[in-house]
């Protein structure tokens, strides 16, 4: 089996880190190899994020090259934009619609595009935007944002949903288990 | 049973596992998460050190009185540690030490690219370059078993994305950790010349052992398969050339220094092309260059600088690509680190940005400071030597007879890692440059851990403080004085007083860091019949700020879900159009 190659793509302080995670325990869980990688460091203070998961019989580099993920979930559609190309052709991309102003928009010395649907949707016309803040909120937690994402690809992945509900109730605090499960699920029911 | 951790997390979890005594470091990308795993499992003590040379010397000290010890640091502060680690080499160690370097290799987070495999080599001493978490463990176990064996601190050398990525690791068996004797052996310890010149000859001949041993040890293993490719590599390299060339054959080294010589030769004359992947310098081939043996594909394909993947190895090799031919957007606004919203370092780069002075700066979140639109900041080098560099500055201004008096940033951790001895300079030498110190109790661009003045221990226990203002007169400074930069006017008008008057002027900054404390306060508001879309409060360069609407003059609108009150955006404001939600002051914190 090839591995399985999933982008995900967001802002500094989104749970991008917590989403790989999820993915990465689910993989483990179905005993097959994985390797997840993000760079962090700089990128925590509010940076540009992009994470690695891995999934095969046998993985090697952590890294995933441009053009071959099988999967891109993005947290934000400037990021969505920005890393479409990791995307392989006929690769799926789920992102959320809301958005976050760049520094440099927020400074005054850029502007947010405002044609960044339209830009997505012409280069890849199967990708699909949810609103995983509503989703998220509903659930219970605007913070759950992540699990929403996760949520969103659920079907699309080498991994049983069960394992995948499993993984979170299993890393969520006590109380959180249930919001999170929800978000999961919202993101599924989105996507 | 199998977990997924990282190598960093891995390094912890062996160590525990591998009978280690004690372990210490500072915090860098990418090893930070190594101490504060030994921290989480709790089973070992570890400590942060205000510095990697003190970390290493204190990990001596461990090894000295019988205990396996552990420093961990990334590639620059083996620089720090090296005065140690070059003497280190001489003596030997009592119970077995590994150093761990962290190195960076495409910079995501480091000020430079340096290949730490340089440092076995200089040091003369074994290093193991592990390939994922597995081995990272696995390699933990092995190196203090040749530490002991051989007499020799061991080099652990990772790379951002063996610390960072995760993996799929097996515990092995627990090595119970116990305690030797303390260490009484002039000759051994104590490196007088006479004493330094016998190990010297040691140091040669343990290097001969470690070859013979290099060339027996299953560290370095021979893949052979299709033997048109044979590939030789280590590391992370290993990884990406793998992914590229499944069915090529490779001598991986586990132990890259020193080199098995036999073991290349064998591997040599048994493949078609021989390929030399290594990320960073051309350590491997080099040597392998020396020995007379052809290289055919090497350095000369593959870059010095930034990381390795597999589609570089597969360029270099003549074969295709298979990464698609999709270019990147590359016309969108960058997303840039930026401060945090709340943090009060925005104040201060506000004003000194307004102020156009020279800032020299330092290692740490406030080196953001050097990006637009704040851009104060000119020089940053290392850790600590924004205050050096701004004596050196103020001392030839003084000779060109020039007025301007230059300042100097730093946080707290940075000056208790080695800011400490440039303001005694400052002090002692007559310097005349304003100093200010950011002191936010905490280590913050790593995430936010402890130090000498933080008040907890790397494993969470109440610690003695230290007074930032009473080390600053100890070292006989008489100006220092603490500002709140969150009061722009204030600052402003200390930072004047302090450029106004002559000789060494220290202000301390005394906000915490909103992360890691995790400061939570009221929202600003805008009104928007007064804004008048001037842009003034955008000079704070604050994410939650933004523009609104597309007229002439968009006006200003925050984000409620990433603004964090505190006030300086406010205060930027001519129109008295932003406040700050009521019951909020910026003492609140």
């Amino acid at each position: 089996m090839k591995a399985f190659n999933i982008v995900i793509a967001g802002v500094g302080g989104q749970g991008v880190l917590m989403a790989s995670k999820v993915l990465a325990e689910s993989a483990l869980a179905s005993s097959m190899d994985v390797k997840q990688n993000e760079v962090h460091g700089m990128a925590q203070r509010g940076g540009s994020v992009i994470s690695f998961v891995r999934i095969g019989a046998k993985v090697h580099s952590p890294v995933v090259l441009p053009g071959t993920a099988d999967i891109l979930i993005s947290f934000e559609p400037l990021e969505a934009l920005r890393y479409l190309h990791y995307l392989k052709p006929g690769g799926r991309l789920v992102y959320n619609k809301a958005t976050i102003n760049p520094s440099t928009v927020a400074a005054g010395l850029a502007t947010y595009p405002g044609d960044v649907a339209q830009r997505i949707a012409a280069a890849c016309p199967d990708a699909r935007p949810i609103d995983a803040l509503q989703v998220a909120k509903r659930a219970g937690n605007a913070k759950a944002v992540n699990m929403v994402m996760v949520g969103s690809v659920m079907k699309g992945l080498p991994i049983d949903a069960a394992v995948v509900e499993g993984v979170v109730r299993e890393i969520s605090r006590d109380k959180g288990a249930e919001v999170n499960l929800a978000a999961l699920r919202g993101g599924a029911a989105a996507a | 049973m199998k977990k997924i951790i990282s190598g960093n997390e891995a390094i912890a979890l062996s160590f525990e596992d591998s009978g280690g005594v004690f372990a210490s470091g500072y915090p860098g990308t990418p090893s930070t998460e190594t101490l504060e795993e030994v921290a989480r499992l709790g089973n070992v003590y570890c400590e942060w050190a205000p510095n990697e040379k003190v970390g290493l010397e204190s990990a001596i000290g461990a090894s000295l009185a019988g205990g396996r010890a552990l420093a961990t640091m990334k590639h620059v502060g083996v620089n720090v540690a090296a005065d140690a680690l070059m003497t280190l080499t001489y003596t030997g160690v009592n119970a077995g030490l590994i150093l761990m370097a962290a190195d960076d290799p495409g910079m995501h987070s480091s000020q430079n690219e340096q290949d730490s495999r340089n440092y076995a080599k200089f040091a003369k001493i074994p290093m193991l370059d592990p390939a994922d978490s597995q081995e990272a463990y696995d390699y933990v176990r092995a190196g203090f078993e040749i530490s002991e064996r051989f007499d020799t601190p061991v080099m652990l050398r990772t790379t951002t994305r063996i610390s960072h990525a995760k993996g799929i690791v097996e515990q092995k068996g627990k090595v119970e950790p116990k305690v030797g004797e303390l260490a009484k052996d002039v000759p051994k310890y104590v490196m007088l010349p006479n004493f330094g010149k016998i190990k010297h000859v040691a140091v040669e001949e343990r290097l001969l052992k470690l070859q013979a041993f290099a060339e027996e040890s299953p560290l370095n293993r021979v893949e052979m398969n299709d033997p048109e490719l044979g590939i030789i590599t280590s590391g992370i390299s290993y990884q990406h050339a793998k992914e590229a060339f499944p069915q090529a054959s490779f001598l991986k080294l586990g132990l890259v220094h020193p080199l098995p010589e036999q073991k290349i030769r064998d591997f040599a004359s048994k493949v078609g092309r021989l390929m030399v992947v290594e990320e960073m310098d051309a350590i491997f081939e080099e040597q392998i260059r020396a020995m007379g043996i052809r290289v055919d594909i090497g350095k000369d394909r593959i870059s010095l600088c930034g990381e390795v993947c597999a589609d570089i190895v597969r360029e270099a090799a003549g074969a295709p690509v298979t990464s698609a031919k999709t270019q990147p957007v590359t016309d969108l606004p960058l997303r840039p680190p930026t401060f945090c919203p709340g943090c009060a370092h925005r104040g201060l780069y506000s004003i000194l940005s307004k102020l156009k002075v020279f800032v020299s700066g330092d290692i740490g979140c406030y080196t953001l400071g050097a990006l637009p639109p704040l851009s104060a900041m000119h020089t940053c080098i290392c850790m600590g030597a924004s205050i050096s560099a701004a004596h050196g500055i103020a001392k030839v201004n003084e000779i060109a007879g020039r007025t301007e008096k230059p300042v100097a940033v730093i946080g707290d951790s940075t000056f208790f890692h080695s800011g400490i001895t440039g303001l005694l300079s400052m002090s002692y030498n007559a310097g005349n440059a304003l100093v200010i110190i950011m002191d936010n109790r905490t280590t913050g661009m790593t995430g936010g851990q402890e130090n000498p003045g933080s008040g907890r221990l790397l494993q969470g226990d109440p610690a003695k403080e230290v007074d930032m203002v009473s080390l600053v007169k100890v070292l006989g400074i008489e100006n220092v004085f603490e500002i709140n930069s969150y009061h722009l006017k204030e600052t402003e008008a200390a930072i004047r007083r302090g450029l106004e008057t002559p000789g060494p002027y220290v202000l301390v900054d005394k906000n915490p860091c909103i992360l890691r404390y995790r400061v939570k306060k009221p929202l600003v508001q805008v009104s928007d019949e007064k804004c008048t879309g001037c842009r003034a409060c955008l000079k704070a360069s604050c994410v939650a700020l933004g523009l609104q609407g597309s007229g002439e003059k968009p006006k200003v609108a925050i984000d409620p879900n990433i603004c964090n009150g505190c006030g300086v955006c406010t205060q930027h404001c001519k129109f008295d159009a932003m406040t700050v939600a009521t019951g909020g002051t910026h003492e609140s914190i």
